[in-house]
C-alpha cells in the first residue's frame, strides 16, 4: 500500500511539470503582451515593469525561475492555521499579480480560496448525503415507483445545468418566497442555494452510480448466501453490499471533485460569492497572467492530490486493484 | 478453442451472416419498445428541424424594437421579447442552430480523435497500448475545462477554436471504450483471416475492426453530444464561448439570468428548451445503449 502511494506521488511530479510548462509557454506565445491593453507607457516605465515582473530576462531563465519559485521548498503545514499562505507553509511563490501590482497571487489565493473550498466541501457533502441514500433506495426497490421517482429525479438533476438551476432557484426561493438570500457569502442562509445548485448535479450522478453498483452487487452469490443465512435486509445492505456497491461512486469522486472546482466558476458568478473561481474568470478577462497561471496550477495541484486520495481509497476498498 | 472443421465452415457462414444482420434489426425492435428513447429521438429531430427551417418563418432574430422593450408572451410574440424588443422564439431558434452545430462538430472532432486513438492502442497492444492508456489516465486527472478557458482567453474567442477545444477535451472516454472493444474483437478469427490475407495494419483497423465496434461508438457519440453542448453553454454563460451578435442557448440563458428579476420568461424559456434537448439526447443515448446491449459504455 505504501509503495502504491509512493509510486502515485512520483507520478504526480511529471504531471504537474507538464501542466506548469504547458501553461507557462501558452501564456508566453500569446499574441500581445500582458500590458498591451493599458494606455501607452513611457519606455522607462515599461522597463521598470518588465524588470519587476522579470520579463527582461531571456525566456529560458524566466521559465527556470518560475519553475523554481513553484517548487515546494519547505514543509510547515501548521503555518496554514494562520491563514492559507502557501509561501510560509511550503515555500511556493506565485509572484505578484499583473493587475494588482501591490498584491501577490499568494495573498489573493489566501483571501479567496477559503470561500471556494467551503462551497465545494458543502456541495460534495450534500451530493453524497443526497445521492447515496436515493441510489440505494432505488436499487433496493428496483422497478417500483420509488425507483422510477429516484431515477427520474437523478435524470433531471443531470440534464438541468447548474447555470439554469441556479438562477431558477434564486428566482423561486430567493426573490419570490424570500426563504434564502440570493447572493453574498456572510450568513449560513447565504450557503443554502449555491451549495444546493452545485451539489445537485453530482447528487444525481452519485445516485445513478450507486443504483447501478448496488444492482450489480445484489445479484452476486454471496448476497444470496447472506439471505439464505437469514441476515436482515438492512444487514445485507449495509454490511455485505455497501463496500462493493460503493466502488463506482468512489471512482467517480475524482472527476466529481474536478467538476465541482470548475463548476464553482459559474456558481460564484451567479451568487456573487467572493471565491477563487470568480477571481479566476475575472483574471482571465483581465489577462492577469500570473493570477491565471497561479490559479490553474493551484487547481491542477488540488485535483492531482485529491485524485491520489481517491485512488488510495479505491484500492483500500477493492484489494484486487493492488495487483494491476 | 476448437477450430471448426473445413467441411462445416460453409454451413456456418450463412448462419453467421444472418445473425450479424439481425443485430441491428434486434436493436431497432428493442428501441421501438422503449417509449422514452423514442420520444427523446422525436424531440431531437423536431428540434433540429425547427432550428434549421424555423427561422425562415419566424421574425428576424436581430430586428430590434426598442420602444417595445421586453414584453411577456403574447399572440404576436409567442415567447415574449427581450429588453431590445427582439422576438425570443426567433432568438431561441437561431441560438439552437449554433448550439446544435457546436454539439455536432465538436462531437465529430472528439469522435475522430477518440476512435483512432483507442483503436490503435487496442489493436497494437503491448507497450504502446500501456503508454497510450497511461497518457489518457493522466489527462483524465487534468482540469480540462480550465484549459479550454485558457485557450479561449489567450487566443481569442473564436468559434472554430471553440469546436476544436471542446472536441479535444471530450475524446478521452471514447478512446477508452473503443480500446476495450477492440481488444476483444482483435482476437476473433476473421481478424486472423485478414492478417493471413496480408492486409496492412491500417486497413485491418479501419475496415475490419472499427465497423465491428460501431455499436458502442454510436451509443457513446449520442451521449457525447449533450456533454459537448453543456460545455459550450457553460463557456458561453461565462462569456467565453459564442460571442454576440451570434447567440447560442448558453448566451440566451446568461442574458436571461441577468434580467430574470423583472423578465422571468427570458430565463425560463431558453433554459427549458436547452434542458429538454439535453434530456432527449440522454434518453435516446440510454435507449440505444440498452437496444444495442452495450455494457462498456455504462457509466
Amino acid at each position: 500500500m505504501l509503495r502504491f502511494v509512493g509510486r502515485r506521488l512520483l507520478e504526480a511530479i511529471p504531471v504537474m511539470f507538464i501542466i506548469i510548462t504547458g501553461t507557462f509557454f501558452m501564456q508566453r506565445f500569446v499574441p500581445g503582451g500582458p500590458f498591451t491593453a493599458e494606455k501607452a507607457v513611457t519606455p522607462e516605465v515599461q522597463r521598470n515593469l518588465d524588470a519587476y515582473y522579470h520579463l527582461d530576462d531571456p525566456l529560458w531563465k524566466q521559465y527556470r525561475d518560475y519553475l523554481w519559485d513553484l517548487t515546494p521548498k519547505s514543509f510547515h503545514p501548521f503555518a496554514l492555521r494562520e491563514g492559507l499562505d502557501l509561501k510560509a507553509a511550503f515555500g511556493i511563490d506565485f509572484r505578484p499579480s499583473f493587475k494588482y501590482p501591490n498584491r501577490t497571487v499568494n495573498e489573493i489565493i489566501a483571501d479567496k480560496l477559503p470561500a471556494s473550498l467551503e462551497l465545494g466541501g458543502w456541495s460534495l457533502l450534500l451530493a453524497l448525503g443526497l445521492g447515496l441514500p436515493l441510489g440505494i433506495l432505488a436499487a433496493v426497490r428496483r422497478n417500483t415507483w420509488v425507483d422510477y421517482l429516484c431515477s427520474s429525479a437523478a435524470m433531471t438533476g443531470i440534464c438541468v445545468p447548474t447555470f439554469v438551476l441556479g438562477p431558477l432557484l434564486v428566482l423561486a426561493f430567493g426573490i419570490h418566497l424570500g426563504w434564502f438570500s440570493a447572493s453574498g457569502w456572510n450568513s449560513p442562509s447565504d450557503r443554502v442555494l449555491p451549495c444546493l445548485t452545485l451539489g445537485s448535479v453530482y447528487a444525481a450522478y452519485i445516485a445513478r452510480l450507486t443504483r447501478g453498483g448496488f444492482l450489480e452487487v445484489l445479484n452476486q452469490d454471496y448476497i444470496r448466501t447472506a439471505r439464505a443465512k437469514g441476515a436482515t435486509e438492512s444487514r445485507i445492505i449495509f454490511r455485505h453490499a455497501l463496500r462493493g456497491g460503493l466502488l463506482p461512486v468512489v471512482s467517480f469522486l475524482g472527476p466529481a471533485v474536478a467538476g465541482i472546482l470548475t463548476g464553482s466558476f459559474v456558481i460564484e458568478t451567479i451568487f456573487q460569492i467572493p471565491g477563487l473561481g470568480r477571481e479566476f474568470v475575472n483574471s482571465a478577462f483581465n489577462r492577469d497572467y500570473t493570477l491565471v497561471l497561479g490559479t490553474v496550477i493551484l487547481y491542477a495541484g488540488l485535483i492531482v492530490i485529491l485524485n491520489l486520495v481517491v485512488d488510495v481509497v479505491q484500492v483500500w476498498l477493492n484489494p484486487k486493484l493492488r495487483f494491476e | 478453442m476448437l477450430s471448426p472443421s473445413p467441411q462445416r465452415l460453409p454451413a456456418a457462414a450463412p448462419d453467421l451472416a444472418e445473425r450479424g444482420h439481425s443485430l441491428w434489426n434486434d436493436a431497432w425492435h428493442r428501441l421501438r419498445r422503449n417509449r422514452l428513447a423514442l420520444a427523446g429521438g422525436l424531440v431531437v429531430i423536431t428540434m433540429i428541424l425547427l432550428c434549421s427551417i424555423g427561422p425562415l418563418f419566424a421574425q428576424s432574430y436581430q430586428d430590434q424594437a426598442l420602444d417595445l422593450g421586453a414584453t411577456p408572451p403574447s399572440a404576436a410574440h409567442w415567447l415574449g421579447t427581450d429588453t431590445l424588443g427582439r422576438d425570443l422564439l426567433a432568438r431561441i431558434l437561431y441560438g439552437g442552430r449554433i448550439s446544435i452545430t457546436v454539439g455536432l462538430i465538436a462531437t465529430f472532432v472528439a469522435l475522430v480523435i477518440g476512435v483512432s486513438y483507442g483503436a490503435v492502442a487496442g489493436f497494437v497492444g503491448g507497450k504502446l497500448d500501456a503508454l497510450m492508456m497511461r497518457v489518457v489516465d493522466i489527462m483524465y486527472a487534468l482540469p480540462f475545462t480550465i484549459f479550454v478557458i485558457l485557450l479561449m482567453v489567450f487566443f481569442g474567442r473564436n468559434i472554430f477554436l471553440l469546436f476544436f477545444a471542446i472536441g479535444a477535451v471530450e475524446w478521452l472516454t471514447m478512446a477508452r471504450i473503443v480500446r476495450g472493444q477492440v481488444l476483444s474483437v482483435k482476437r476473433m478469427e476473421f481478424i486472423e483471416a485478414a492478417r493471413a490475407l496480408g492486409l496492412s495494419r491500417g486497413r485491418i483497423i479501419f475496415r475490419h475492426v472499427i465497423p465491428n465496434v460501431l455499436g458502442p461508438i454510436i451509443v457513446y457519440t449520442t451521449l457525447t453530444i449533450p456533454a459537448v453542448m453543456l460545455l459550450e453553454a457553460f463557456l458561453s454563460f461565462l462569456g467565453l464561448g459564442v460571442q454576440p451578435p451570434m447567440s447560442s442557448w448558453g448566451v440566451l440563458i446568461k442574458y436571461g439570468a441577468d434580467d430574470m428579476e423583472e423578465f422571468w420568461w427570458l430565463l425560463v424559456f431558453p433554459g427549458a428548451v436547452f434542458s429538454l434537448t439535453l434530456f432527449s439526447l440522454n434518453f435516446l443515448g440510454d435507449g440505444l445503449r440498452d437496444a444495442l446491449d452495450v455494457r462498456a459504455a455504462k457509466d
